[in-house]
């Protein structure tokens, strides 16, 4: 089986949508604030009442031009918004505002890196759109009828089409965690898939590898986690090879990806050919963007994952790898950087940051935002190190002590009694006890065995409950024993 | 080729959620026939390279609200003219998932 | 002394200002009239007689009835389009131009009977039944703001809003014998207005005469920003337009205006008008506008087109008619559209929606706004050499009620003066200019460029003057 998919190559495309983040909606001045009383947030105008009428939100629009410069799309000379026809009851007006033939911009790219070893690839980004959310339905248990919700409905939703370029599940992958990155970066959403601030599409086909005739797509739906995405797409890779390989079609359809059960399985649709008979929305007028405001939006944009990387590399030193990884979230990176403002060992920063603190954070599914450990906390905690206060191993357990209690690795050690024994004439006491006791083993250590060392050192170590400077008492040991 | 018959009618009707009896099948392919056959005189004129009209205020653009919010309506406003509610939504025979 | 409610706005107005009438004689005149003689007309549907303050108000229509086109938004109170499928449907909020009625005092005595959803030159499409022209009460008053031409024409009102998207203000202001006025495209906000077809639409007054117009049109008007498609230009006083001078006023009557379909009578009376105003002093010659003959073809896709997407919202989810015997959303929405929507109403549905659906598109909807630019640049060149055009409002007087329902073509072929300036965004007026032999009004109409409705008020009111048939009233 391992051979047969080899000789087969995905063809994916990734259809993002993405809420926008502003006070108001699209077109009404609504809130956008989720979790609130179903249809609590709703006018005339995001109901779609007979007589009500669209105006655009400014601040999504450039919000949305933002976007698209980042994703390095051209921005459309003259900007239409257009109405998508079709009847559904999430649907206030049965059509959604959205863009067609003029979207607010297109031919776009942004690069991911795919591990360590791999390069990087460019994604193309075939458009960047802004429309309108819909509304959400509810179907209780075993009810003969569905309930409706117009919070969401208008909510300002950007969609990011990609063109065909993703070849695998875990490019997939990488192009939505670069994208998150990015999207994040600017500021402009919430980017939480599990809020269904951003939502992701997928078109998958699979062809011959090396051969050019795209095969038949299908669309996969209701993933709710990049890892649901990678997850369906892996599984829907497969489903189609086993079918070619049986000699069957795939069939053109959309299908839905179960989560509980790792399926997909096809939607049920009505056999009704889909025709949105899109047309330009005669309720909003055109927009242009003067080339010298796009300039100014475009030198305006924050340092963007890639930039900041690269600056990682050349300021702090960092691998290329871990500069990657490091500016992958925006959080981590600000962290990064305060740290290395008030410590010059850049490598350990970046190590702590990758190893025990993200395991930490993913393990409890934290950013590093809502743990309570401020960088100049950490920083006090390489102090330490340094200073020969605590071991490296007993700083390990000091912050996960410190993140999970919120309280200040400092504050733990002092309060644990942690610090190192690094007074020698105290040392010296415990050694000279130790010794006196342990005879044989100073016999021993005369004779020439020299691993008897080992066990007077942990001698003094357990008299001293660990915090013994275990340096300091190996000098002390080696001058009492006459070395 | 006719221009619209019975067929192109019923799917029409179809993508507007509208249901046509045999009358009104018959009525309406044979009304829509002659209505459009006299708009298909537009194809007399030619219109290469004329830009399509679309809005009569047509040099109107930019036209945006700020970011401000606006009191939402009253729940009881948004749902006083909905023909079945639970709670405070709007309630609706079932949906049959899948768009 | 008259009867209060066959009065003028303006003259309503002086008399109040001089403290010769209250505000409530008005109304209670108004209202005794409409119970009179609406059973005969049909033409207000909804009579508000709560009036909930009728003290003394201030504002320029303080204590003046309007009476409201029922697709028109008012808070709280039913508003239907005439059709089925809005029963019961109490808008939550006001339409702009009540708000701003309010605003001024005006007060708001109900609602104008209408073809269902606008779409009619007729007024025989309503669920309510026809409303019949006071003239003559076996013909339509014209539509689709029939209830309220009708409704001014039988003086069951004072002033009355209507919506024009191919002459619906017009051409029944024409066939009742009062004055209509479309507005510029974006001189009057369209917020609370149920929209018929969006880039056509506008709401504007339907008086008794000329200045009537000047007055409440000056209320309505201005940018609104709830409405995209206002256009923030400042409102003139419009009363300061109504001059009696059109000396060296340059006047074009277009050619393609006057040939096979129009009647006689109606071709007699307005050439009569024109030379009216030649003779104090304009100066009339005879202008082209070559794709006159292809407007009609190009509103019935673009109108259609934008209907059946504006009217995609009729499903009986939030508000309005709902079929209770389905059991699934789609057979509601099948259910509740059939029985909720007329026959005319289906008709451009299924029109616009053909013109819009994958494989028609470029055919007929991309053609209509290809040939809608040809035609708004025959006005653009025509108004470089005048100031206004007059024409016909409509090629024929009011027709028998039932004449034409059968051949829903010939009633789209009575549109054809009216339409083009919807197509190009432009303001216009019909003002009464004669009668038939059989005593049935027939109307002029003027043309003007964007946003000089002063032009035309000024062109109207002259005319006015020099004339009286705005005097006449029908026998009721």
């Amino acid at each position: 089986m391992r051979e047969d998919e080899n000789r087969y190559e995905t063809v994916i495309g990734l259809e993002v949508h993405l809420q926008l983040k502003a006070n108001t909606k699209a077109f009404c001045g609504c809130s956008t604030l989720f979790g609130q009383k179903p249809n609590s947030q709703t006018c005339p105008v995001c109901l779609g009442f007979p007589g009500s009428l669209p105006v655009l939100n400014e601040e999504a629009f450039y919000s949305a031009v933002k976007v698209a410069l980042a994703l390095n799309c051209k921005i459309q000379d003259l900007i239409k918004f257009d109405r998508k026809n079709y009847y559904y009851p999430d649907l206030p007006k049965n059509f959604q505002i959205s863009q067609y033939d003029m979207p607010l911009s297109y031919d776009g790219a942004i690069y991911i890196t795919s591990g360590p070893e791999k390069g990087r690839k460019k994604i193309r980004i075939k458009r960047v759109h802004l429309e309108e959310d819909a509304g959400k339905l509810l179907h209780p248990e075993g009810a003969n009828y569905s309930l409706v919700d117009y919070n969401r409905a208008g909510i300002p939703l950007l969609e990011i089409v990609t063109e065909p370029d993703i070849n695998s599940p875990q490019e997939a992958y990488d192009y939505l965690t670069r994208l998150k990155a990015i999207l994040e970066y600017l500021k402009v959403s919430d980017c939480d898939m599990e809020k269904g601030s951003l939502r992701c599409d997928a078109n998958i086909s699979i062809r011959v590898a090396g051969t050019d005739k795209l095969g038949t797509k299908v669309e996969l739906k209701n993933m709710n986690t990049f890892k649901g995405v990678r997850l369906a797409l892996e599984y829907e890779a497969k489903r189609q090879i086993a079918l070619v390989e049986e000699g069957e079609k795939i069939t053109q359809e959309t299908r839905l990806w179960d989560a509980e059960k790792s399926l997909t399985t096809p939607m049920r649709t009505k056999e009704e050919a889909m025709d949105y008979r899109y047309f330009p929305e005669p309720d909003l007028v055109p927009f242009q963007v003067d080339k010298a405001v796009i300039e100014k939006i475009r030198r305006e944009l924050p340092e963007l994952p890639e930039a900041k990387a690269k600056r990682f590399s050349s300021e702090y030193g960092l691998s290329e790898y871990d500069a990657n990884v490091i500016t992958g979230q925006l959080e981590m990176a600000d962290y990064f950087e305060e740290c290395a403002k008030i410590y010059q060992n850049r490598k350990t920063i970046a190590n702590w940051l990758m190893g025990d603190i993200t395991a930490y954070l993913n393990a409890e599914n934290l950013t590093i935002k809502q743990i309570g450990l401020s960088p100049s906390d950490l920083v006090g905690l390489f102090n330490m190190i340094d200073e020969g206060t605590i071991s490296g191993k007993m700083a390990k357990e000091v912050l996960i002590e410190a993140m999970k209690k919120g309280i200040k690795p400092a504050e733990i050690v002092e309060r644990r009694g942690l610090s190192q024994i690094s007074d020698t004439a105290a040392l010296e006491r415990v050694v000279d006890a130790v010794l006196a006791r342990n005879e044989k083993s100073v016999d021993d250590y005369r004779k020439g065995k020299k691993n008897a060392l080992t066990y007077l050192i942990g001698q003094v170590m357990k008299d001293t409950n660990g915090t013994a400077n275990p340096a300091l008492v190996n000098v002390i040991l080696k001058r009492r024993l006459g070395d | 080729m006719p221009l619209i018959d019975k067929r192109i009618v019923k799917h029409v009707a179809l993508l507007s959620r509208l249901e046509l009896n045999d009358r009104e099948l018959e009525l309406y392919s044979s009304q829509l026939a002659s209505i459009i056959g006299y708009i298909s005189k537009l194809n007399e004129i030619d219109t290469t390279n004329v830009p399509p009209t679309s809005h009569a205020a047509s040099n109107l653009k930019n036209v945006f609200r700020k970011d401000v919010l606006r009191q939402s309506l009253d729940i009881k406003d948004v749902l006083s003219n909905a023909p079945a509610r639970y709670d405070n939504f709007f309630k609706v025979p079932q949906v049959i998932e899948g768009k | 002394m008259a009867e209060l409610f066959s009065l003028t706005g303006h003259d309503l107005l002086r008399r109040i200002e001089r403290g010769e009438v209250a505000s409530s004689s008005i109304l209670d005149s108004v209202f005794a009239r409409i119970d009179r003689v609406d059973t005969k007309v049909n033409a207000v549907v909804k009579v508000n007689r709560q009036q909930s303050d009728i003290a003394p108000k201030t504002g320029r229509l303080a204590g003046i009835p309007v009476l409201v086109k029922d697709n028109i938004c008012v808070k709280g109170e039913e508003t239907t389009c005439s059709s089925r499928i809005l029963e019961g449907f109490r808008p939550p909020y006001d339409a702009t131009v009540v708000k701003k009625l309010k605003d001024e005092g005006a007060l708001l005595i109900g609602k104008a009977n209408m073809d269902e959803f606008a779409f009619g030159s007729s007024c025989e499409t309503s669920c309510y039944g026809p409303t019949r022209n006071p003239w003559d009460l076996e013909r339509i008053p014209g539509g689709s703001s029939g209830g309220s031409a009708a409704a001014v024409a039988a003086d069951e009102t004072i002033m009355a809003l209507g919506s024009d998207t191919g002459g619906s203000i017009r051409q029944p202001a024409a066939l009742c014998g009062v004055v209509g006025l479309k507005p510029t495209y974006g001189r009057v906000s369209r917020y609370g207005l149920i929209a018929f077809a969006s880039s056509l639409d506008q709401i504007g007054p339907i008086t008794k005469d000329v200045e009537d117009a000047a007055l409440l049109l000056g209320v309505i008007a201005g940018y609104d920003e709830m409405d995209s498609t206002s256009v923030d230009v400042p409102v003139p006083d419009y009363t300061r337009s109504l001059q009696k001078d059109v000396k060296g006023l340059r006047i074009g009557v277009p050619r393609e205006y006057f040939v096979k379909g129009i009647d006689p009578e109606v071709e007699e009376a307005v050439r009569r008008g024109i030379e009216v105003l030649k003779e104090l002093g304009a100066k009339v010659s005879e202008i082209h506008l070559p794709h006159t003959e292809y407007a009609v073809s190009t509103y019935y896709i673009i109108g259609p087109a934008e209907a059946s997407s504006n009217l995609a919202r009729f499903d009986g989810v939030q508000y309005g008619y709902r079929d209770k015997d389905a059991d699934n959303i789609i057979d509601m929405y099948v259910r509740t559209r059939s029985k909720g929507f007329g026959a005319e109403a289906k008709r451009r549905i299924l029109l616009g929606t053909y013109c819009l659906s994958s494989g028609y598109y470029d055919a007929y909807y991309l053609k209509a706004l290809k040939v809608r630019t040809k035609i708004k640049e025959d006005f653009d060149e025509a108004f470089r050499s005048c100031d206004c055009i007059i024409t016909p409002t409509s090629p024929t007087p009011a027709f028998k009620i039932g004449e034409k329902t059968g051949d829903p073509l010939s009633m789209y072929l009575s549109d054809v003066y009216t339409i083009p300036a919807n197509l190009a965004g432009l303001p216009a007026i019909s003002v009464p200019c004669g009668f038939s032999s059989e005593g049935l009004p027939i109307g002029l109409q003027i043309m003007a460029k964007p946003f000089d409705e002063e032009t035309i008020f000024r062109v109207a009111y002259t005319f006015e003057q020099a004339t009286d048939w705005h005097k006449r009233k029908p026998m009721l």
